[in-house]
């Protein structure tokens, strides 16, 4: 589902205390937990090993406009997802855009054949146990994490539906300016 | 300003309470407990109620002809619970 | 002009009191959505034989998206049956027939719901039968819990062979409730309930009863209720492999009982290989009607072997094999699948020589299934 940021209207209307018991009374009725990251937080820190390469850092992004994305071979929607991220890619790296594509496999190799198989020229970073997912308080696959040039979470994208790219690349194109 | 304050969040308590027929948030909520990023193995085939629908229903079908008992065959749960 | 300000001021907290009265709903990220089935196509050969009953032909299968929306499935079912059945060679003579079946449903999905709606119809020359259905499935408590309910309703057109002026209906009523809770990353158990009506005509013409040792046309009810409860606990084991294990019981108001108990084991070899096992065992007693040979006059009486008092058990696997190098976006798998299932009747004789009734039966099952 797609998150929009929280309308200006009622962020000014509303204080904080508010939002809180409203984010807690719904966590209390979907059972879910609230999110740790929330737009306008600082995007927490980590490292993770890259397919076929070196161990990479969020922090060292810094600059550049980040797209985490976290995904799994036996997710059907991250797969279907995996060619539309790509392109988004390859449009747009030139202008310090990276995508971090999170693997959640718990095996490597089947990780790397599909992420051959769909084509990612992306880096694809593993995360066999779930360090970063516990972190970043995954409540969907996929979902997406969107981070501006200063390092903090800006749009927060849960599960994927056709059409939602477009979406993606209207705030990419808003965080690169 | 308080007392608007406190009531928009009996509200808001209220309203979510309503809608998920849940208590008072005082008692502690049960959190699920497998995440999203933690289903692979329940995302498998073999883990599914009925792979195929059409050979599933011949047997089914094979079944409830020569036996008197029928239904409470089941629906598709579990599974990858993505989007 | 402070009048108006005041009002848009107080419709404005207004507005604001209702947003956060939905909570979360519009402030938070609502519920997730569930997905559409997967497009899918299954060509299916099955063949049925055990107690002089062959019954052969194939089915289909298609499914697909439209708009990423509503999911469309269409089926057919053939069914030759070339019936000389112990029922049909004692008391009446091998005949033939053929089966047609068709099916359309819909599949629409909204947050976390999932909606099904379904019709079949069923075509032989002498019973049509017309089946609508409804169904919603709904993932709560993070995706960990689905709850489900369903309703289906048929109606049913019984005629009789070589006797035109016989024209009798069925209707059933079909009331389902279950709910599948993931218990670990490995296991998950799931719970299901059902509540079954019959209404109308629901003998059969050709059949008769044995009264006194004479043949009578069977005599039952006109109405029939039955309650369903189903267990299954599914489990993943580590090593590529799966088991299942299920109990179902059944009681009517015919005061038959029936137990049915499964278990099964999948298993992945290699990178296209997957071979499934089961054994299933069940029993019921009979109807309080039926009788074998009847020794009283009774309202109803019925010497249908289907609701006497056996046990049948039934061992079967299916092997399925992956398609590599398949064009496009297809996963193709070739299937076969074979069940071999073993009946003993406790209270219904062969005609021809007095004994206990007993047969074994075999299914064959052969077929391509594809996602795209």
């Amino acid at each position: 589902m797609n998150t929009t940021p929280t309308p200006r209207r009622l962020a000014r209307r509303r204080v904080p205390g508010l939002r809180l018991a409203a984010c807690a009374a719904f966590a209390v009725l979907a059972g879910t937990a609230s999110s740790a990251i929330a737009p306008a937080t600082a995007a927490p820190d980590f490292t993770l090993h890259a397919l076929g390469g070196p161990n990479l850092r969020l922090k060292e992004q810094r600059g550049r406009v980040v797209m985490v994305n976290f995904w799994a071979t036996w997710c059907g929607p991250c797969r279907q997802e995996m060619p539309q991220l790509n392109r988004l890619y390859e449009k747009y790296k030139a202008s310090g855009f990276v995508l971090l594509g999170v693997n959640v496999d718990d095996d490597v190799a089947k990780a790397t054949e599909v992420a051959a198989k769909l084509g990612v020229t992306f880096p694809v970073l593993l995360d066999t146990e779930k360090t970063v997912s516990k972190l970043y308080d995954l409540s969907t696959m996929p979902s997406t994490v969107i981070i501006d040039r200063e390092g903090k979470v800006r749009y927060v994208h849960r599960g994927y539906l056709a059409g939602y790219e477009d979406n993606y690349e209207k705030q990419i194109r808003e965080l690169l300016r | 300003m308080t007392a608007r304050r406190t009531l928009a969040a009996a509200a808001a308590l209220l309203g979510a309470a309503l809608l998920g027929g849940c208590a008072m948030p005082t008692i502690p909520s049960i959190q699920p407990w497998v995440k999203p990023y933690e289903r692979e193995r329940l995302a498998d085939p073999i883990m599914k109620l009925s792979r195929d629908a059409v050979p599933d229903k011949h047997f089914e079908h094979v079944r409830v002809v020569r036996e008197a008992a029928r239904g409470a065959t089941g629906f598709q749960g579990g599974g990858c619970g993505c989007n | 002009m402070a009048a108006t300000r005041a009002a848009i001021g107080l419709w404005r907290r207004l507005l604001a009191l209702l947003g956060s009265l939905l909570g979360g709903l519009l402030v938070v990220p609502s519920a997730r959505a569930v997905d559409l089935p997967e497009n899918k196509g299954e060509a299916l050969i099955h063949s049925y034989s055990g107690g002089g009953v062959k019954a052969n032909g194939p089915a289909f299968l298609v499914r697909k998206s439209i708009l990423d929306k509503v999911s469309l499935t269409g089926t057919y079912y053939l069914d030759a049956v070339s019936n000389a059945s112990i029922d049909v060679v004692t008391t009446a003579s091998p005949y033939k027939e053929t089966r047609h079946e068709f099916g359309l449903s819909a599949d629409y999905v909204y947050r976390d719901a999932q909606l099904t709606f379904g019709l079949m119809t069923s075509h032989e020359p002498d019973y049509v039968a017309n089946t609508g259905s409804f169904d919603v499935t709904q993932e709560v408590f993070g995706g960990m819990t689905t709850i489900a309910f369903g309703f289906t309703r048929a109606s049913d057109t019984v005629k009789k062979h070589n006797e035109p002026e016989f024209h009798d209906t069925a209707d059933h009523w079909q009331y389902r409730l279950g709910a599948t809770q993931i218990l670990t990353p490995r296991w998950l158990v799931s719970a299901n309930f059902e509540a079954l009506s019959d209404e109308g005509y629901l003998a059969s013409p050709y059949r008769v009863a044995r009264v006194f040792g004479a043949a009578v046309p069977e005599r039952t009810p006109r109405t029939r209720s039955g309650r369903a409860a189903k267990l299954r606990l599914v489990g993943d084991l580590g090593n590529r492999d799966a088991m299942h294990v299920e109990y179902r019981y059944f009681s009517d108001t015919w005061d038959i009982k029936a137990h049915t108990a499964e278990i099964g084991y999948s298993r992945y070899f290699g990178e296209n290989w997957l071979a499934d096992s089961f054994f299933r065992y069940y029993s019921q007693t009979h109807a309080l009607f039926y009788s074998d040979n009847a020794t009283s006059e009774t309202t109803y009486v019925s010497r249908n072997r289907q609701l006497s008092t056996f046990n049948d058990m039934g061992l079967g696997g299916r092997v399925s094999y992956t398609v590599r190098r398949v064009p496009g976006r297809y996963d193709v798998k070739l299937n076969g699948s074979y069940e071999y299932t073993r009946f003993k009747f406790k209270d219904f004789t062969d005609l021809r020589d007095g004994s206990l009734y007993g047969y074994a039966s075999s299914v064959i099952q052969v077929y391509l299934s594809a996602t795209y």
